[in-house]
């Protein structure tokens, strides 16, 4: 008994007090908020918000709910994490390479962007490139035409929409090939492993990818169009373009920013992943007649990336955590559209708080989740 | 076993320490704002983060503005001065929850009285002393005129958390007009983004048009339009619960109104003790016992008028005088063709 409750003993403490802490507070909202008269209650998720959103992914007006003002602002934070994941990734592995350059020029200036882009607070760089963009871009008016269909103007980036005719049939030709793609690797994995052949996956898969969808256009009635932006006069001085797909200014401010920022962790990363492989290694893989692209891929990228990984993660969580700082460019993500408006026109504080809180946990851990599955799975399994 | 006993004690100790807390700030005390306000020294007021007229600091740091002045008018009845006050800029978003969680005792920031923010969310609405309504700004080299003029596809710039927000919708769905609303956290990025050609219309109160138009890098390219989309009562806001409190809020505004109905200004209060007018000797604390309702001295009014001025004054000086709307339209006394009316005090 008294060895049991020598174990326990404090970490029961622990659970009482941090229960009682939490229940303390609760106490103390729910008597505050009842003297004050408020109610508590999530019940006005399903009444009608009566406000418009600027950007939305899905269909959207001051007439739906509340909870789809949510989702709303939830899936246009998500667009404008994954759009600044992929970017920062992509920038980040090409200036973590070029910092290991022997060129002195590429190695100075990727070293250059690190120490600048990584060492001013965000909000700047988000105010910087928000207002330099909206004063250095032209007006509808005066754009000048991008391969003649697209437009960058103050008002955002205007692209041609694609208008599909069986769009199935396409979907379906893509899916197709990538089921071929996956047997035929799969097969020629087992080709090798038993009988030692190589077989070339890469150029099948991109020949799968390319010839089946094309076929789909050739036999199988797919048609596409485009509708062009046009310049739509609004008064004397003021024009919009009608037609096509718009990316608000805000959007691409946004997702610019914070992948700029965001890149520049992510290439010490790299850096540092593959700094952290033996020198040895790669002069052991020469050794026995490996390609200069083959010690890249087989020896040296498999061991960076259990380095590069962990710290990645985190790069990717700040990104999006960072994302809600859009509410002060004006980007309807989840902070401004549910805490921003919805909170002010319901005064549910406490509920809407609670929420967001709850959505940005869920977001990063589903990150960090799908990360340490990639990190397991690269991980050295024993034999 | 009893290893742990002193730990425990001193557990058990620490949250009855909280809950004693707990207790004793549930206890209702009579007007329990006005006795800490007395204790500190000084009345909590949050305003905008500047407003020019309503509420705005200037390089040293002094606020004006109507606003303002209601706050310093609460100051000079329950302090004694009017310069007693400490002030908390406060967003459109920050601005009740910094109300009810009591952080602030008095809002008095351009906000409009409406029925869900007086009912819903803990808040008391203590009367109004700026009548505003929705306009639009548009560059004048647009060459609209009037908001029959919008086109679709605008794109409108505002602030959100605001009614602005509901009313734009309204006023666009009602004429079948789609728009692009462009909200920002704050008014600053508002005007910038407007004034850099991002949006067609800025939309937000008439009165704060007309103050922001005075920021901008240009302000005779804009004009404000002729229409107005909603009504604005604007007034100052106090939490629910302590009535006292409420009312001597809103009847220190009220005296600030009623002095510039007869005629009292900071310059005659004191001469006015003499006046033959009972109403008048009444506001000037010559007549009655007006503040013992309140818990105050009876002197309360006369100092409100004799530090802050009455409304007139403090309309003069903060708007008129200004530029940003010199004329007072719908703020002007029911006598004189505007519809600024309160209840008497007596």
């Amino acid at each position: 008994m008294n060895f049991k409750l020598k174990d326990i003993g404090p970490q029961l403490m622990t659970v009482i007090a941090v229960v009682l802490v939490f229940g303390f507070f609760t106490y103390n909202a729910q008597v505050n908020m009842e003297n004050r008269g408020i109610d508590f209650g999530y019940g006005f998720l399903s009444q009608e918000s009566s406000f418009d959103v600027q950007f939305s992914l899905i269909e959207y007006d001051g007439s739906h709910s509340y909870f789809r003002a949510y989702l709303v602002g939830l899936l246009n934070t998500i667009l404008v994490s994954v759009i600044g994941i992929i970017l920062a990734t992509i920038l980040g592995v090409l200036v973590g390479i070029a910092r290991l350059s022997p060129n002195y020029l590429i190695n100075k200036f990727a070293a250059f962007y690190v120490e600048f882009f990584r060492n001013i607070p965000l909000l700047l760089q988000i105010f910087f490139w928000y207002f330099a963009a909206l004063r250095a871009l032209p007006l509808p008016q005066d754009a000048e035409a991008m391969f003649g269909i697209s437009f960058l103007t103050i008002k955002g980036l205007f692209v041609p929409a694609f208008i599909w005719e069986n769009f199935n049939i396409f979907f379906y030709s893509i899916v197709a090939a990538i089921v071929a793609i996956i047997v035929i690797r799969t097969h020629a994995k087992k080709l090798q492993e038993t009988q030692g052949k190589q077989t070339p996956v890469l150029l099948i898969s991109i020949g799968l990818i390319f010839i089946l969808p094309l076929l789909s256009f050739l036999i199988g009635g797919v048609r596409l169009s485009f509708e062009v932006p046009v310049l739509k006069q609004l008064a004397t001085t003021s024009f919009i373009y009608e037609g096509g797909v718009s990316l608000p200014p805000e959007l691409i401010a946004l997702a610019l920013s914070l992948s700029l920022y965001t890149a520049t962790f992510i290439a010490e990363c790299v850096r540092a992943g593959i700094q952290g492989v033996g020198k040895g290694q790669k002069e052991a893989a020469a050794s026995i007649g490996l390609t200069q692209n083959q010690v890249l891929k087989l020896v040296v990228m498999p061991q960076a990336l259990r380095i590069i990984i962990p710290p990645t993660t985190n790069q990717y969580l700040n990104l999006t955590k960072n994302s809600s700082l859009a509410a002060a460019i004006a980007y309807p993500d989840l902070v401004l559209v549910f805490a921003g408006t919805a909170l002010m026109q319901t005064g549910k504080a406490i509920e809407i708080v609670s929420i967001t809180m709850f959505t940005y946990l869920s977001l990063s851990i589903s990150i960090s989740l799908f990360m340490n599955w990639y990190n397991n799975k690269i991980a050295i399994t024993e034999k | 076993m009893f290893k742990y006993l002193k730990q425990l004690t001193s557990l058990v100790a620490m949250v009855a320490v909280l809950f004693t807390f707990t207790t004793e700030s549930m206890a209702a005390k009579k007007s329990k704002t006005l006795k800490n306000t007395q204790k500190k020294g000084f009345v909590r007021c949050g305003v905008s983060q500047g407003l020019p007229g309503f509420s705005n600091a200037d390089a040293a740091g002094n606020w004006t503005g109507v606003d303002v002045d209601v706050c310093r008018a609460v100051a000079a009845a329950v302090l004694g001065d009017a310069n007693k006050v400490k002030f908390t800029p406060l967003s459109a978003k920050e601005r009740f929850t910094a109300l009810t969680s009591g952080e602030i005792d008095i809002l008095s920031r351009n906000t409009t009285w409406t029925l869900s923010r007086d009912a819903d969310i803990g808040l008391t609405f203590v009367g109004v002393n700026f009548y505003d309504g929705q306009g639009f700004m548009v560059r004048k080299s647009s060459g609209i005129t009037s908001t029959s003029q919008f086109k679709n596809g605008i794109s409108a710039c505002t602030n959100i958390g605001t009614t602005t927000e509901l009313n734009m919708r309204d006023f666009f769905n009602s004429r079948g007009i789609s728009y692009e609303p462009v909200a920002f956290e704050k008014a600053d990025e508002v005007v910038a983004a407007y004034d850099a050609g991002r949006c067609d219309t800025y939309t937000t109160d008439k009165s704060g048009l007309a103050a922001q138009r005075t920021k901008m890098k240009n302000p005779d390219e804009h004009i404000v339009l002729p229409e107005t989309i909603s009504k604005e009562p604007l007034g100052p806001v106090v939490r629910q619960g302590d009535s006292v409190w409420e009312d001597i809020v809103r009847w220190s505004l009220n005296t600030m109104i009623e002095a510039e109905e007869y005629g009292i200004t900071s310059a005659n209060a004191d001469s006015m003790k003499t006046s033959d007018n009972p109403q008048i000797k009444r506001l000037v604390g010559a007549e009655g016992e007006m503040g013992a309702a309140f818990g105050l001295d009876n002197e309360w009014n006369l100092r409100i008028i004799k530090q802050v001025g009455n409304y007139g004054e403090s309309y003069k000086r903060n708007i008129a005088d200004t530029g940003i709307l010199p004329d007072r339209g719908p703020n002007e006394l029911w006598t004189k063709g505007g519809i600024l009316y309160v209840p008497p005090s007596r």
